[in-house]
């Protein structure tokens, strides 16, 4: 166990970002020509550092492994963005933005960090509006905000539903025309096996086309890994089908320290999972409470219909518990009292395993409005709720479209029913200040790393984040590095490093196709998801995270004894890929559930059973646990923990209250 | 939790490689739940393909969401089948019948190939947007994001064609493989917007060049494209960009 150097900069909170910003070694630009970065992925934070390095003059490799950049999915976000613009004139501040942020982490992240995602949030929407990104505005051009949960402020900017894919298809955008000038080289379907280390840093990357099954050596003078979560470990996610841990992973055995792996997040408002075939979940945006009331029956095991059951049989519980944020808690805390309600026998449905999602009153509210703008005045209630669904329709008309699609239900008429689902990952690779990991010359942005969100992500922050580390702050940080590489040439792709990176890649590529088992990768993952579900999830204790590190070590051994994958892998093999997923997943599970076993201590998505408070809520141990736990993995199956102090100098740290 | 009780017949396009001929070929499926996605009953069949020591059939799918755009089957002759407004991986077998026979082929447009089975490449539309789909705007020049106010009306036509999820389906559909819908809408979303002034005129001719060298066809108004397409993005979008082609050639005369 030692202890880890994030390369903070000295000096006040506030001043700090600036300052570095101004002192930060420059590269002048002949020199930048001559100097190669890849990034991989084309997410928000792979896409946006790809276009802004290559703006400055690098020489850029991009890859991903979708057939196109604009499928990253950072398109799937539906929300919003938050940034500290207080253009609603209700308080907000970086400084409110910075807080409301390492509370909603439940006090895990870095001040210094936070701060400076508070401080370039503004920027971001700048940025984005110059691109021709359609924010939503208001009848006066100006834009517009809504709310979210943890704050109480309203500063989520967003585009109807997309937000994400707008925000992505500018990044995009901004990519696409440095592809076109011949600034960044694009490498679609191409998919990252190894880091390439010569001499203690990163030089490259051995690269699968996808297409071909040939290996790839490329070499960059620094690496930018801006690859996504690992939501994906569950199984059943929200995330996209491709999202994997695989380059993360791959950096975490050449030496990345992966951090606070337990961390994940569950969304409260997902479709509930509808049976065994389902291979994805669908998230129904945290902007939906804005206008929805989440209530389950008062009486348990009600069978009743949700319009058959009266008002003074309804139990808001959020509002009930927490009535100050209400129904606008932070996603940890709404997922949990969705969990207690069910276990407790309130859930409603066929599988009981969710709770209703109710906008009628709100509906019934907006039509009001719209009755008195036409002026109608005293309108009955169908006149509301006809004119209120018009309103509804407009801001939220694509969920309500993508519910009905998938449940054959109309959420117009009947309240939605949701239940938590994995969503978002706060853990990933140990960052310093830099966001280099411990392998120098190798960098991770988004949500790929562990940085901004300690142990539970605000909504509408990860838009925030990926965009502030890929067009605000890697470009000026990594500068850093790279100064002092001016005179390094490029190395060629012969060299032994590289070579042998390649073999590694190819002897695992070939020992999936030769163990011609019996199961299908799908098998061995389903297997984990549910292992991880069950006893890594939501809630965890000690005793089952014992028998899961077992239960996965098992599965390990029979993953590499039995899997079948067909086919060869010199030609296009989806099930090659996924093999090699998989195998990276079921070893990340193993992590998650050490890591989790650890952390004697509630905090955010991570909810030990043995520990929490009276009321049910989180309880943390800040005397043993304000650290940041890195792992390194020793290569035998084995991970050394190190720790990194957390000190919170500015922000009194506190039990946090939503009540 | 159960499975469910459709019997299916699949009649599926099977191409090894891009230089081989392909064929369709039949599949039974049972058991199939009227809540599975379409992309969920192929995950049925490739597991019990794997299973019995088959190749699995390959298609592009990737958030199974509806926004990512990467799925892209021609099911019984419509992109992204019977329903409209939506796409393949949100599309449910309850809009089949038990005992239906279903006929799924890729894209089909000769600036798509097909790449192996269902799966086409598509990279020409990343082509066409890198020679102008975009404003030229460095990270770190933008102004004060409401120093801009922009007319409710305005901002929310551009969205509307912002929209677009590059899947295709308008290619596919359209007799004559034309990519207009695609390109106009990003033209538009841009042309609507006064971020895109400057570089208005000049974008729609390079855009439409590269669609042409791309050798995507051209646009007779059947408009399959827009009654195919799976977010609703608008014929009007053609009109604009058409205007907007035609007065491009005036403008840079002019500009010299």
């Amino acid at each position: 166990m030692s202890a880890i150097n994030s390369n903070i900069p000295e000096g006040d909170l506030t001043t700090k970002w600036t300052k570095y910003k101004s002192s930060v070694p420059l590269v002048n630009p002949s020199n930048k020509r001559s100097l190669e970065v890849i990034v991989v992925g084309s997410g928000l934070a792979g896409a946006s550092a790809a276009a802004t390095l290559a703006e400055m003059g690098y020489k850029v490799k991009c890859f991903c492994f979708q057939d196109s950049p604009r499928r990253a999915h950072s398109i799937a976000a539906q929300g919003g963005i938050n940034a500290a613009k207080n253009y609603q004139n209700d308080g907000d501040s970086t400084y409110r933005l910075f807080y409301d942020t390492i509370k909603g982490g439940d006090y895990r992240a870095r001040e210094a960090n936070v701060h400076r995602l508070a401080e370039v949030s503004a920027n971001i929407i700048d940025q984005c509006v110059a691109q021709g990104v359609p924010l939503a505005r208001e009848y006066g051009g100006l834009l517009d905000n809504r709310s979210f949960g943890g704050t109480q402020v309203q500063r989520t900017f967003y585009a109807a539903g997309q937000t994400g894919q707008q925000l992505l298809l500018g990044a995009y955008s901004a990519l696409e025309r440095q592809i076109g000038m011949g600034k960044v080289e694009m490498f679609t379907r191409h998919e990252m096996l190894e880091v390439v280390k010569i001499d203690g840093k990163a030089r490259g990357i051995i690269a699968r086309n996808l297409l071909t099954g040939e290996l790839e050596r490329h070499f960059g003078h620094a690496v930018v890994l801006g690859t996504g979560g690992y939501g994906n470990v569950f199984y059943l996610s929200t995330n996209a089908m491709g999202s994997n841990v695989t380059a993360a992973w791959k950096a975490n055995k050449q030496g990345a320290f992966f951090a606070n792996p337990c961390y994940t997040q569950i969304h409260p408002t997902c479709i509930p999972v509808s049976g065994d075939h389902q291979s994805k979940l669908t998230l129904m945006s945290e902007s939906l409470r804005n206008d929805g009331r989440i209530w389950v029956p008062k009486k348990k095991d009600d069978t009743r219909k949700a319009s058959d059951i009266p008002e003074g049989e309804r139990d808001y519980y959020l509002e009930r518990r927490y009535p100050a944020f209400g129904n606008l808690v932070p996603r940890d805390v709404a997922s949990r009292a969705a969990k207690e309600r069910c276990d407790a026998g309130y859930g409603v449905g066929a599988s009981k395993l969710a709770v209703y999602l109710d906008f009628k009153a709100n509906t019934e509210r907006y039509g009001r409005i719209e009755a008195s703008k036409a002026g109608i005045h005293n309108p009955d209630k169908e006149t509301c709720m006809r004119l209120g669904t018009a309103v509804v329709k407009e801001k939220y008309g694509n969920l309500f479209d993508m519910y009905a699609q998938i449940t054959g239900e109309n959420p117009y008429e009947t309240p939605m029913r949701i239940y938590p689902a994995v969503h978002y990952t706060m853990g990933g690779l140990w960052v310093d200040y830099n966001l280099m990991t411990s392998v120098p010359g190798l960098y991770c942005t988004g949500e790929a790393n562990f940085s901004d969100h300690g142990a539970n992500r605000l909504g509408a922050s990860a838009l925030m984040q990926g965009l502030a580390d890929g067009y605000f702050v890697l470009p000026y940080t990594i500068g850093a590095y790279l100064s002092k590489e001016i005179s390094v040439k490029a190395i060629p792709t012969d060299h032994p490093a590289f070579v042998e990176a390649e073999a590694r890649a190819k002897g695992i590529l070939d020992h999936f196709i030769n163990i011609k088992g019996t199961k299908s990768v799908d098998h061995f993952h389903k297997k984990l998801g549910l292992i991880m579900w069950e006893k890594c999830g939501m809630a965890r204790n000690a005793e089952g995270l014992k028998s899961a590190i077992a239960e996965i070590q098992q599965l390990k051994k029979d993953f590499w004894a039995d899997v079948r994958v067909p086919g060869s892998a010199d030609e296009y093999n989806p099930e090659l890929e996924k093999a090699g997923r998989v195998a990276d997943f079921i070893e990340l599970g193993e992590l998650m559930c050490i890591d989790a076993l650890n952390r004697n201590e509630s905090c955010g998505g991570h909810f030990r059973e043995e520990y929490q408070t009276e009321e049910g809520e989180a309880l943390r141990d800040d005397e043993n646990y304000a650290y940041v736990a890195a792992w390194e993995n020793k290569g035998d199956g084995t991970f050394e923990l190190h720790k990194e102090e957390l000190k919170f100098e500015n922000i009194k740290i506190a039990q946090r209250s939503y009540k | 939790m159960s499975t469910g009780n459709m019997n299916l017949t699949l009649k599926v396009w099977r191409q090894k490689n891009s230089k081989d001929s392909g064929k369709m070929v039949d599949y039974k499926v049972s058991e199939i739940s009227p809540d599975m996605s379409f992309l969920e009953m192929f995950d049925v069949l490739n597991e019990d393909l794997i299973t019995k020591g088959d190749d699995p059939i390959v298609f592009d799918h990737d958030c199974r969401e509806g926004i990512c755009g990467m799925c892209s089957m021609f099911i019984n002759g419509r992109p992204h089948g019977p329903k409209d407004a939506v796409t393949t991986c949100q599309l449910h077998m309850r809009s089949f019948k038990d005992g239906d026979t279903i006929v799924v082929e890729p894209w089909r447009a000769k600036a798509f190939p097909v790449i192996k089975d269902l799966t086409v490449d598509r990279s020409a539309f990343d082509r066409v947007i890198a020679a102008g789909g975009f404003i030229s705007v460095n990270t770190g020049n933008a102004q004060d994001a409401n120093a801009l106010p922009i007319p409710k009306a305005q901002a929310d036509a551009a969205f509307e064609a912002a929209a677009c999820i590059g899947c295709g389906a308008c290619v596919a559909t359209c007799k004559n493989a034309s990519a207009m819908l695609f390109v106009s809408a990003k033209i538009s979303q841009l042309a609507l917007l006064p971020q895109g002034q400057p570089e208005r005129y000049k974008r729609v001719q390079n855009m439409v060049a590269q669609m042409d060298a791309e050798g995507f066809g051209n646009c007779t108004n059947t408009g399959a494209c827009e009654a195919e397409c799976p977010k609703g993005i608008s014929l009007e979008n053609i009109a604009r960009m058409n205007r907007d082609f035609v007065t491009a050639k005036f403008v840079s005369e002019e500009e010299g």
